[in-house]
């Protein structure tokens, strides 16, 4: 279906059903019969590499913010050795502006758990890890108990359903840490250590989880898998934008009547998700601006989102990503030097200190946010900044310091008139 | 003082430690174990942690210290964790912090002279659609919080009860 349709949009992966998220329920409106299929219907699917090709045709991009292909990453696994290989879920969902994966071990935990068993299985996975952040104890709960009536329903264990495939599903939690939603810092949170980010290479489809091939999904992604397999690649590819296609789960916060999560297909215009879906601007405001996807995806200016629509192609015509499609609307009354140093403030609390560039960079940046913020900064503290975003960028181990950098580089740029106000003039100035 | 674990919890630590092919990645995990035992993981209590499990106090201190939901000191009866991060300050998490900065006679960061409450500001919880929110002593979130909400909250924990599970449906299907 188009984008253009979505009035008619029919959910997918939380649809309107009550109790989806009890084992029985789910089974009784189709739930695991995907996995079923691809352990017992071998004139269908003649093994792993079909499933694996199934859903990289259909071309799931990323949900946790990257947007690669999901069934591409699930290729780079080398061949099974016989030894342990893992797979593991990433529910850390800790980037400002994102609260969707939640809604998922909420209300179809399910459709998730089939989606990570399926991939599991094209993987020749042998255990399986849902990282979820400590602070979601409630989604922690609810996902251990949807575990463990997979299991006893035998959709978890040993010869599943009555085929050589065995597989272990746990559960693990977090205790607060955001960098831990990066993928090698959440194999070492795993392992129990602090969460650094690892050097790549190796890629952890080489070396992750224990020194094993490793692969690192987001919740959503793995929860497109089982309609994927149910109804097509083709069936997936169709919906939404070209070339970042399917159902999303986009998150809208800020200055808008309704915000929440809302699944609908990819490509909606963002001015339609802010006014129609979301109910348009709070208190009849004006909008401002829109960050599209998350605190480190660029600023939009409302001015330059006419035609604009969620997806990577036209996020990127304005400079901005999809990111995780958590969007955070902000109007007219919006200060953003005030807005922009709480952005730095949370870049600068969670910089993990492995890396020079982001452990002080991002630390520089927020002193001097705040000196601005304060009234005084001067006006050549606004060259400093983005003076320090250039030397952050790509210069670290992982993309902590890019996150920090853009918003600090694109809100600046946008928005600069708003940032020289509030200087002091130089005091070398003679005008 | 010294802590220890009961029988109970030794028997969840050993079934924490199946879930890994290492001992050393039952080190989150176990921490939990410990806060939820003794509501906090002071170094006395990270060294039974280490100890309990084999590993140097020095990394259980490293892991502790690296995270910030496990308390390195006691805190409150009640922890609340105001977030104040991107949608929250845009929806007025910060008048929420100074309203209950200001009720409890205490600054973020700080306990309360009877021990009852500590207050924290935090960075995003993940509940941005229904901000501004906090969540009590890593346990239950309080959402689209008013200043009257947060005083009715505060009576609600004097008086011994917990907060309950404060569901959000999912918005209408269709759009009208």
């Amino acid at each position: 279906m188009s984008s253009a349709d979505w009035k008619n949009y029919e959910r997918v992966l939380i649809p309107d059903i009550d109790g989806l998220e009890k084992i029985d329920v789910y089974e009784e409106n189709g739930g695991y019969s995907a996995f079923k299929e691809i352990l017992t219907d071998k004139k269908k699917w003649e093994g792993p590499k079909s499933v694996v090709d199934e859903v990289k045709a259909a071309n799931i991009r990323g949900r946790g913010g990257a947007g690669f292909n999901a069934g591409l990453k699930w290729s780079f696994m080398p061949p099974s050795d016989g030894g342990p290989r893992y797979l593991a879920c990433n529910g850390d969902e800790s980037e400002p502006g994102t609260f969707k994966d939640r809604k998922i071990f909420e209300y179809n935990p399910h459709l998730f758990i089939e989606g990570a068993l399926i991939a599991a299985y094209a993987m020749e996975v042998t255990a399986i890890y849902v990282y979820i952040r400590g602070e979601y104890k409630v989604y922690i709960d609810m996902m251990e108990k949807a575990v463990q009536d997979a299991y006893d329903k035998g959709f978890i264990g040993e010869n599943i359903m009555g085929s050589d495939y065995s597989v272990d599903f746990y559960v693990h939690s977090g205790a607060g840490a955001y960098i831990c939603g990066e993928e090698t810092s959440m194999l070492e949170s795993l392992e129990g250590k602090r969460g650094y980010p690892r050097v790549k290479p190796p890629f952890p489809a080489q070396k992750g989880l224990w020194g094993r091939p490793t692969t690192i999904n987001n919740i959503e992604t793995l929860a497109h898998v089982p309609n994927v397999i149910n109804r097509g690649a083709d069936w997936f590819s169709s919906i939404g934008a070209e070339n970042h296609p399917g159902p999303i789960l986009y998150g809208i916060s800020g200055h808008v009547n309704r915000p929440g999560v809302y699944e609908l297909p990819t490509g909606i215009p963002v001015l339609t998700l802010i006014n129609e879906v979301a109910g348009g601007m709070r208190n009849g405001k004006e909008l401002k601006a829109v960050i599209p996807g998350g605190s480190s995806t660029p600023i939009v200016r409302a001015d330059q989102l006419d035609g604009i629509t969620m997806d990577s192609d036209s996020l990127r015509e304005v400079g901005t990503m999809l990111g995780t499609a958590g969007m955070v609307v902000m109007d007219e009354d919006t200060d953003m030097v005030d807005m922009l140093w709480r952005i730095s403030h949370f870049y600068h609390h969670e910089s993990c200190g492995q890396c020079t560039p982001c452990r002080d960079g991002t630390g520089w940046l927020e002193k001097i946010l705040l000196r601005i913020k304060n009234g005084d900064g001067e006006i050549k503290d606004l060259d400093l900044l983005l003076d320090i975003t250039t030397q952050m960028e790509g210069r670290t181990i992982c993309a902590l310091a890019d996150a920090a950098a853009w918003p600090v580089r694109h809100t600046i740029t946008r928005f600069r008139d708003e940032f020289e106000a509030r200087c002091k003039k130089s005091v070398h100035a003679i005008a | 003082m010294a802590y220890e674990f009961t029988e109970e919890d030794l028997q969840e630590i050993e079934k924490i430690k199946a879930k890994y092919p290492e001992v050393k990645a039952a080190t989150l995990p176990v921490l939990w174990v410990a806060q939820n035992r003794f509501g906090h993981v002071e170094p006395d209590v990270q060294k039974l942690v280490a100890d309990t499990l084999g590993l140097p106090q020095a990394h259980v201190h490293g892991v502790a210290s690296f995270y910030t939901q496990y308390y390195k000191e006691k805190k409150g009866e009640h922890v609340l964790d105001v977030c104040t991060c991107l949608s929250c300050q845009l929806c007025g998490g910060y008048d929420i912090l100074e309203h209950l900065e200001n009720k409890l006679g205490i600054k973020a960061g700080e306990t309360t002279e009877d021990g009852k409450f500590s207050i924290q500001e935090v960075e995003c919880l993940g509940a941005c659609g229904y901000a501004p929110m906090l969540q009590v002593t890593n346990d239950q979130y309080v959402n689209n919080l008013t200043p009257e909400k947060v005083d009715d909250l505060i009576e609600t924990l004097k008086a011994g009860k917990e907060p309950e599970y404060d569901q959000i449906g999912m918005p209408l299907r269709k759009v009208k």
